[in-house]
């Protein structure tokens, strides 16, 4: 395979980097959603996530990566493996990002009767199909707009529950499915639903760069990545380990990190500001905010975290007058200025 | 919306000049940068001038690129299994393993795919391409298949769209690095190729050449002047300059590559010419030294520009290659964004018409299809109770009835909702404003629903389509805000245009429904001539025509007291009449509601 675009060399797209590495902080989060102009590196992002990921545990031999210390949220074939007394070995495994291919049909990915052993040997055994695959990691959708709708609502439902329930020809089977749905798309290829739109926990929206410093840096470091892809890989490789590292610490921590009731309060006025249903909205914003801390290393999460995120969390929250063609982001833009005041 | 770089009037003017010198240079220069490396400048957008043309140049395209080379052509209503690749049924029945089939994009790998009237191409086969240019593979998972193919691929995507048509898919067109127009005369006899030797030097060499970050940033600023906004054109652009000088056997890309690389791949996508001095007054290009030419001959004409900033070659050079008449060009194809825009809308939704969803149990008859691997997975935990034998070299699988399992295809039942609208002098004084508001409000259902809606607008002696259905609605709003009103009210033809919008809804699948709100004050009549009389009689024709097509509508009088032949027409079009006086916006919207609930 290729070497990937390292994560560090994509110039600016600094809301669409932080909202994957908040998710990749804390997957309670929910999903993200990027939408935007064309060719401005949304799935390069998503590529280079992988080399950024630490590691996970996982229990040897399962199809499904369960982990060895979460007992609660194994798979029944691990279950069953402990109930016949097996002590469960736990290796390392590279934490999934999966890229749900175009055009890829429902059984490879709730996964299906396994025809070749049932045609070699009668058996009926299961197939497990891409949100196996995913589980305990990342699921990727690219123009997502364009997936059929019942895969898309297929997709959200399972990464709500964490479950992937398959009923199919006789097999019956239902396995820990928990992953991060990763959806990128172009809003001229056509608009994605509503309500599946404010599913995903995270939303962001990223522009091509208009200034010409940054426009010819971008071209730069894509020619050079063209001419010797493993070269400039090097040369990223010191600055992608700092944010793998940051990532670990911010894993290990954010479970530590403090939410001042103060805090609680601005959250609170800002989605009643902005009018958004629900309390997704309002949960999302604090989750975000703390992962944001802990990827600073800050202990406590404060007004500037919550500035930061407000937008990615919100934008796609807003009941939406979808004839009025002025950004969500420049209304949560006006009502964090309202709340928290002027930077 | 980034229009087609390609335009019919390009080729006009290509057709008009002279074989060895302009557009005929660019395209032979473009093939052969293509054949150095195809997958690296992704393709080229393509109108020729003739088939003949065409022909030839695909066929020298071939011979450059080597015969064993896979050049492959793909109709733009391909299948998934062709394209992506599948399970190969034959083999895995013989085998008892399962055996995975390529599809075309893998059989191309190292190649070039042809796909003729690019234009039509569904957004599913655009985005499967596109993952293809990015990705350099192509991920299967489909029909009890999982596999990883390679596919490095160059896409040429033949344009053979007419003036009013929807342009390629601009998804498309920004990942390839040329728009290249063929004249019709073009031979490759005339056109100084290099040879098969060449190109693979220059193949061997492209890794190696560098471009300086000067040269960089001329073919970045040359693209915002040229109102080029996506940052894959300077990045294919960069990449040309780099072929341009291996096909040279130079290592430095040349500032000359650089001005070509720039009227390759950034003039056909300018949507402005930077207006900072006059152009020369002699706008005769200077024909870009081709390929083989010395190196000396280069060094000559970096002397002669020396003088001048590279940036300013740049842009010189690529106002040259610009059809003269592109502004003209460029503002009068402003006036088709709309209705192009609505195609692409069209288009997408008629590629998700019958999309198979799945299979369930059933018998293969009276049309349905039988979902092959299905029924398979059904029948293979039998086997070996029925005594079958697969998985054995001359084994056969048995299968029995209850084991046939039929495709599932999901049947769009969508409504478009195709809006009428009176944009008349006697309308636009009554009640427009209020006309307004109810369509908006129709809208933002509809756009919770999913329906596609089409607008049409009439006023002087014309229906005019302004919208075609699209799900895009803030492109609706866009064509109702620039809805312009005054003249007079040729209902007849409203009628028809709306009539004719809903047979081709139906056509694609979906359920139409049209909303008619005018004052009904006609007065032009079908053949354009003035007169009430003739006028109303031609509207109760149409409206009656519109009632025979079984299409249910909305009728909303916009007249200040209730017309009554605006009931009339009502009757005739067997609409459900709504006078406006008595009706604000949410009513219409409601009464809206209620027929969908009996049309859907």
């Amino acid at each position: 395979m290729r070497t990937p675009f390292p994560f560090s060399a994509i110039v600016g797209q600094e809301e669409m980097k932080l909202a994957l590495l908040i998710a990749a902080t804390d997957h309670e989060v929910g999903g993200v959603m990027v939408f935007g102009d064309r060719g401005t590196g949304k799935s390069t992002v998503v590529r280079a996530l992988p080399s950024l990921l630490p590691p996970m545990k996982v229990v040897k031999g399962c199809r499904y990566g369960c982990n060895p210390a979460d007992v609660g949220r194994q798979c029944s074939e691990c279950h069953a493996r402990e109930r016949a007394g097996e002590v469960l070995k736990a290796v390392a495994a590279p934490v999934p990002v999966v890229d749900l291919p175009l055009g890829a049909t429902e059984d490879r990915v709730v996964g299906a009767l396994d025809l070749e052993r049932a045609l070699a040997r009668g058996e009926k055994a299961f197939e497990p199909g891409l949100l196996a695959r995913a589980n305990r990691g990342f699921l990727y959708v690219d123009e997502v707009n364009l997936l059929e709708d019942h895969l898309v609502d297929l997709l959200l439902d399972v990464a709500t529950t964490g479950e992937n329930v398959v009923e199919r020809e006789g097999v019956s089977v239902r396995h820990p499915a928990r992953f991060v749905l990763v959806g990128s798309g172009n809003p001229e290829e056509g608009e994605l639903r509503p309500q599946l739109l404010d599913r995903f926990g995270l939303s962001v929206e990223v522009r091509t760069p208009e200034d010409i410093p940054t426009r010819v840096e971008v071209v730069r470091r894509r020619d050079a990545y063209d001419r010797d892809a493993d070269a400039f890989a090097h040369e990223y490789e010191k600055e992608d380990a700092k944010v793998r590292r940051h990532l670990v610490k911010a894993k290990e921590h954010v479970r530590e990190v403090t939410v001042a009731d103060e805090l609680l309060v601005l959250g609170a006025t800002l989605c009643k500001a902005l009018g958004t249903d629900g309390l997704r909205g309002e949960l999302t914003l604090l989750r975000a905010a703390r992962a944001a801390a802990a990827l600073e290393g800050a202990k406590a999460a404060t007004r500037v975290h919550l500035r930061r995120v407000a937008p990615m969390a919100l934008r796609h929250r807003l009941r939406r007058n979808v004839l009025d063609d002025t950004g969500s982001t420049s209304r949560v833009a006006r009502a964090v200025v309202e709340v928290l005041g002027p930077e | 919306m980034i229009e087609s770089p390609v335009s019919a009037d390009a080729l006009d003017a290509a057709d008009r000049s002279d074989v060895t010198a302009g557009p005929a240079v660019l395209a032979a220069t473009a093939l052969a940068c293509l054949a150095v490396a195809p997958h690296a400048l992704g393709g080229a957008h393509v109108r020729a001038g003739a088939h003949d043309a065409l022909a030839e140049w695909l066929q020298q395209l071939q011979q450059l690129l080597g015969t064993d080379t896979p050049v492959r052509r793909v109709p733009a209503g391909v299948t998934d299994d062709r394209l992506l690749g599948g399970l190969d049924l034959t083999a895995t029945l013989a085998r008892g393993t399962v055996v995975a089939e390529r599809g075309v994009l893998a059989d191309a790998d190292g190649g070039i795919v042809v796909i003729p009237m690019a234009e039509r191409a569904s957004a599913a086969l655009v985005s499967r391409l596109a993952q293809a240019l990015d990705t350099s593979e192509i991920q299967v998972a489909r029909d009890g298949v999982g596999a990883t193919f390679d596919a490095r691929i160059g896409v040429i995507a033949v344009d053979e769209s007419m003036e009013d048509e929807a342009p390629v898919s601009a998804a498309l067109s920004d990942r390839l690095a040329f728009g290249v127009v063929i004249p019709a005369r073009w031979r490759a006899a005339d056109a100084l190729l290099p040879d098969a030797a060449d190109v693979a030097l220059a193949r061997a060499r492209f890794a190696t050449v560098t471009a300086t970050h000067e040269q960089i940033e001329v073919l970045v600023g040359a693209a915002l002047a040229f109102g080029v906004p996506t940052l894959r054109a300077p990045v294919l652009a960069v990449r040309t300059a780099r072929v341009l000088a291996a096909l040279d056997g130079r290592d430095a890309v040349s500032d000359d590559d650089v001005s070509v690389a720039a009227k390759l791949v950034l003039a056909p996508r300018a949507t402005r010419i930077p207006s900072s001095e006059p152009p020369p007054e002699e706008p005769q290009e200077q024909p870009p030294p081709p390929p083989e030419q010395e190196n000396d001959a280069g060094e000559q004409d970096q002397a002669q520009q020396e003088e001048k900033p590279l940036e300013d070659v740049v842009v010189e050079s690529m106002k040259a290659v610009l059809p003269a008449d592109l502004l003209a060009a460029l503002l009068a194809r402003a006036g088709r964004v709309r209705a192009a825009a609505g195609q692409a809308g069209q288009s997408q939704a008629s590629a998700l018409r019958g999309r198979q969803v799945g299979s369930r149990h059933g018998e293969p008859r009276g049309g349905k299809r039988l979902h092959v691997l299905e029924t398979l997975r059904a029948a293979a935990p039998w086997q070996r109770m029925r005594g079958g034998t697969a998985g054995q070299a001359n084994g056969r699988v048995k299968i029995r009835r209850e084991d046939f399992r039929i495709r599932r295809f999901i049947e769009k039942t969508g409504t478009t909702v195709i809006f009428a609208v009176d944009a008349s002098g006697s309308l636009a004084l009554n009640r427009l404003a209020e006309a307004k508001g109810a369509i908006e409000l129709i809208l933002a259902e509809s756009y919770a629903r999913r329906d596609e809606v089409a607008l049409i607008a009439f006023r002087g002696t014309t229906a005019e389509l302004l919208l075609a259905p699209t799900r895009a609605l803030a492109r609706a709003k866009r064509a109702l805000q620039g809805l312009p009103g005054g003249g007079g009210t040729p209902l007849a033809h409203a009628l028809d245009a709306a009539r004719e919008a809903a047979a081709l809804a139906r056509r694609g699948g979906n359920t139409p429904m049209i909303v008619l709100l005018t004052d009904a004050r006609a007065n032009i009549a079908r053949d354009g001539t003035p007169g009430r009389p003739k006028a109303a009689a031609d509207a109760l024709v149409a409206a009656a025509a519109v009632r025979a097509s079984g299409t249910s509508a909305l009728f909303v009088d916009t007249s200040p007291r209730g017309e009554p032949f605006a009931r009339e027409i009502a009757v005739a079009m067997g609409a459900r009449y709504l006078p406006l006086p008595n009706a604000d916006a949410q009513t219409v919207s409601g009464a809206v509601q209620g027929m969908r609930g009996v049309s859907t």
